[in-house]
């Protein structure tokens, strides 16, 4: 019996890599755990062991391919005494994925923008030994946002890049021009970042300023904070700000507080940055949204981008301000691409909103991966024939309620969508907000779209009810129209 | 337990688990051969320990008279460590402690009243009335804090020195903290790190003998903190916390280990407060022989007047007129922090944020 080898996930949110290298060859004998190619992705690189033992029949996909998405045959593996030729003729074949057939759709968000071609949702894992349908590679680029208002000259030249390498960017950028800014966490130094987010910084800058801590998120939070009272601007990277919660009391207590706390002589210039809120299938206690939670305090700044040319540009103002930032990223967003400015030094104003998509009849306001669902949503009620505004907050805290207010008084409705908890979150406050500042413009109650009130739970579908869906959204929007 | 006894721990049962005094320290009693003061250093000595002393004791009178607010805690009896402290550190180096700072503050040079006129919450306090008798800084004096939450200074003390090697400047973090906070997690990540990285960080321990009521027997497996940086290989001593001499001594040990790249040290100072933990806590936790027993044996402003009246030969009217100096002082701090205004109410707004340079 045949059996095929799949292209393998690196981790819970690769959807495609590259097929670097066979270090075996066609007709070579395999034993379980002999490797038999290297793969890539842009943020690590893998070998390919063999599980059986037998022949290596056909080799599907040729070294040096890009983009070959997740599950897809590589090659095919003869049995020990099966005739090879009839193996490799064989295998091969693209098989149903049982948890899709069952109406079981992927657990990872929909990541598609503004009209871009649907791309196929990542592979769920169903079961040991489950078939994996193969995801046609794809790329997800999003168009440039239609820049409402204008943050980089016209014309100027666009450059494709991931969000992980617009942030990496901006911290190299920063660090060549200014000697007191440096990166500390765990493994952002030799191990290039946990998510590679850090690439390259440890080569160009070296130890010294590319620091890589014990696993001590309390510890090292405290001392980020000791070295940036006295001047000095540390980017602390958290591995995920899940473990940022055993360094909450110094990023409160210590580094928000302590300007007021010394009558305005103790500054903090620090920013605590890394992947926030839900990745894919990693449970509970590695996927929950802070948004909300640092934005309620005073004396913080938080930031939570969605597009790559934000998050540099945003990084950078982070990291030139004299105030603790709190820098939300999003793992799933790591790997997407955007145009952005080509430019010496862009740097974006914290605390102002983008209006990302402009529209007459009803506001979506979103941040973060949040935004993937709103645009896809106002794309789902543009073929509906509804109008929708889309409003990237960017900022958390200070939130730009001017920018919302205004698209509020165009539309005369609202709703908000955030993967984070109902309770207090960040749609209560943009709530509260609109109840204020809006109250007269508003045709009817502004709704909100969030994660659900559960932890997060581990099993595919579940882990999709839990978070937002574009249907929810549309089904929102429709309802303030009352359409 | 039993590792603990196998240690050469006393069986610790936590009913009579308060040290009495025949358990004293060793270090509590005078060395005889305690390193010598000159003249100059031991009237120095004197007059900075008693200013902490008259200034702590009008602060714990303005608190009696509902003039301070909130939590009050007070040095007296401690003042020996800082002041040996700072006999031996430089300029530029730091200073940082947990939320009994008054002390500190007042031997790193910070002005009495502006440290008085906090306490009493009004807008010529250190910061300008918003932070209290736990959050004061200097970024001027090299200052830090001034931490209401146990054990954090020490993670940021470490940052201090982190901050130090990074611009390789030879100085030094002196980052105290007392015997409760010794037990926090976050001082071993940071004793680790410390290590790791060989920060010029001096350690300081302030052992009171009491987290709040609970006596270091009661709450510490290892009671001699020299070693809480055994695992490390954190050098450490335990030190006479009374005696300024000792105290510096055994600080321009530790500063000069640090300050030559050996990384960090610890020393801890067996000391002892003779008021309660706060000004709310009537110290029920200990007998007030206990109490009165070293501050007449061990006081360490007394010792050094007993030294500069019978070793310097300093007549006893020099010392009144010091001692009236220094109430004069204290006095002085306690007449403008009582008639200072309290904040505009503007202020509730300001140092919320600093705004971002141009």
């Amino acid at each position: 019996m045949a059996t095929d080898i799949l292209m393998p996930a690196l981790s819970p949110t690769m959807e495609e890599g590259k097929l670097a290298k066979w270090l075996k060859k066609e007709g070579d004998t395999v034993k379980s755990g002999d490797v038999l190619a290297e793969i890539e992705t842009d943020k690590a690189t893998m070998e390919v062991e063999a599980i059986d033992e037998g022949v290596l029949a056909k080799i599907l996909i040729q070294e040096g391919t890009e983009g070959v998405a997740v599950n897809t045959p590589i090659a095919i593996i003869a049995d020990e005494g099966e005739d090879v030729a009839a193996a490799a003729a064989s295998g091969g074949k693209p098989k149903a994925n049982g948890a899709d057939s069952g109406g079981q759709a992927a657990p990872a968000p929909d990541m598609q923008a503004e009209g871009q071609a649907a791309k196929p949702a990542p592979s769920a894992k169903t079961g040991d030994d489950a078939p994996r349908a193969p995801a046609a590679p794809a790329t997800i680029t999003n168009k440039a946002p239609a820049p409402v208002m204008e943050e980089f000259p016209a014309g100027t030249e666009m450059v494709t890049m991931t969000v992980r390498e617009a942030l990496r960017d901006a911290m190299a950028e920063e660090m060549r021009r200014d000697e007191d800014v440096f990166v500390m966490g765990e493994e952002v130094a030799e191990y290039q970042g946990a998510y590679k987010v850090t690439q390259g910084l440890l080569q160009e800058f070296g130890a010294r300023r590319v620091v890589d801590t014990p696993i001590t998120e309390h510890g090292f939070a405290g001392i980020g904070v000791g070295a940036a009272y006295t001047g000095l601007r540390p980017i602390v990277e958290f591995m995920t700000f899940n473990f940022a919660m055993q360094a909450i009391d110094h990023i409160i207590n210590s580094a928000a507080k302590t300007l007021y706390m010394s009558g305005g002589q103790l500054g903090c210039p620090i920013v605590f940055r890394g992947p926030n809120g839900a990745a894919a299938r990693v449970g509970a206690q590695h996927s929950h949204d802070y948004a909300a939670w640092y934005s309620n305090v005073p004396g913080l700044k938080v930031i939570a981008p969605y597009t790559a040319s934000d998050a540099k540009g945003l990084l950078k103002a982070a990291i030139r301000d004299p105030n603790p930032v709190i820098f939300l990223e999003n793992e799933i967003l790591y790997g997407q691409t955007f145009p952005v400015p080509k430019l010496d030094d862009f740097v974006l104003p914290i605390g102002k909103a983008r209006i990302h998509r402009q529209g007459s009849d009803v506001t979506i306001v979103s941040f973060a991966i949040g935004m993937t669902y709103a645009l896809k949503a106002a794309q789902a009620l543009a073929e509906q024939g509804i109008e929708a505004e889309v409003i990237d907050l960017r900022t958390i805290r200070p939130m730009d309620t001017d920018t919302v207010v205004e698209s509020v008084k165009k539309t005369g409705r609202c709703i908000t969508v955030e993967e984070g908890f109902p309770q207090s979150g960040v749609g209560a406050e943009i709530v509260a907000r609109l109840m204020v500042d809006a109250f007269d413009y508003l045709d009817a109650p502004v709704l909100r779209i969030t994660g659900k009130d559960v932890p997060m739970p581990y099993a595919a579908n579940l882990e999709k009810l839990a978070l937002p869906n574009v249907a929810e959204v549309v089904e929102a929007a429709k309802s303030v129209c009352y359409k | 337990m039993d590792a603990a006894n196998e240690a050469g721990q006393p069986k610790l049962d936590p009913a009579s688990a308060e040290p009495g005094l025949a358990e004293a320290p060793e270090a509590h009693r005078p060395a005889p051969n305690a390193p010598q003061f000159t003249r100059d250093e031991d009237l120095h000595a004197y007059h900075e320990m008693l200013l902490i002393r008259r200034f702590e004791e009008k602060a714990g009178q303005l608190y009696g008279m509902g003039l301070i607010g909130g939590f009050c805690h007070l040095y007296i009896g401690q003042e020996a460590v800082v002041i040996g402290m700072q006999m031996a550190s430089e300029d530029g180096d730091q200073v940082i402690t947990g939320y009994r700072d008054h002390g500190h503050m007042l031997a790193c040079g910070m002005d009495p009243n502006g440290v008085m006129a906090e306490l009493t919450g009004r807008r010529g306090g250190y910061s300008r009335g918003k932070g209290g008798s736990m959050h004061m800084f200097s970024r001027e004096k090299q200052f830090f804090g001034g931490h209401g939450i146990v054990g954090a200074q020490v993670s940021l003390g470490t940052g201090l020195g982190f901050a130090d090697a990074y611009r390789k400047n030879g100085k030094v973090s002196l980052t105290y903290m007392g015997d409760g906070a010794a037990n926090q997690g976050q001082v071993y990540e940071s004793f680790n790190m410390a290590a790791l990285w060989k920060l010029p960080v001096v350690y300081v321990i302030e052992n009171n003998r009491y987290a709040m009521g609970t006596s270091v027997a009661r709450a510490s497996a290892q009671t001699d903190f020299s070693k809480r940086g055994l695992s490390f290989g954190i050098p450490g001593e335990q030190v006479d916390g009374m005696d300024v001499r000792t105290v510096r001594e055994a600080a321009q040990r530790a500063l000069a280990h640090a300050r030559t790249g050996e990384g960090p040290y610890i020393l801890e100072m067996q000391t002892y407060r003779y008021r309660g933990h706060s000004m709310s806590d009537p110290a029920k936790y200990r007998t007030k022989d206990e109490v009165s027993k070293m501050r007449e044996e061990h006081d360490p402003i007394e010792m050094v007047r007993k030294r500069l009246i019978e070793l310097h030969g300093v007549p006893e009217a020099d010392l009144k007129a010091t001692d009236a100096k220094v109430r004069e002082t204290v006095n002085d701090s306690a007449e403008f922090a009582t008639h200072d205004p309290e904040p505009d109410p503007s202020e509730l707004w300001t140092d919320i944020l600093l705004e971002a340079r141009a």
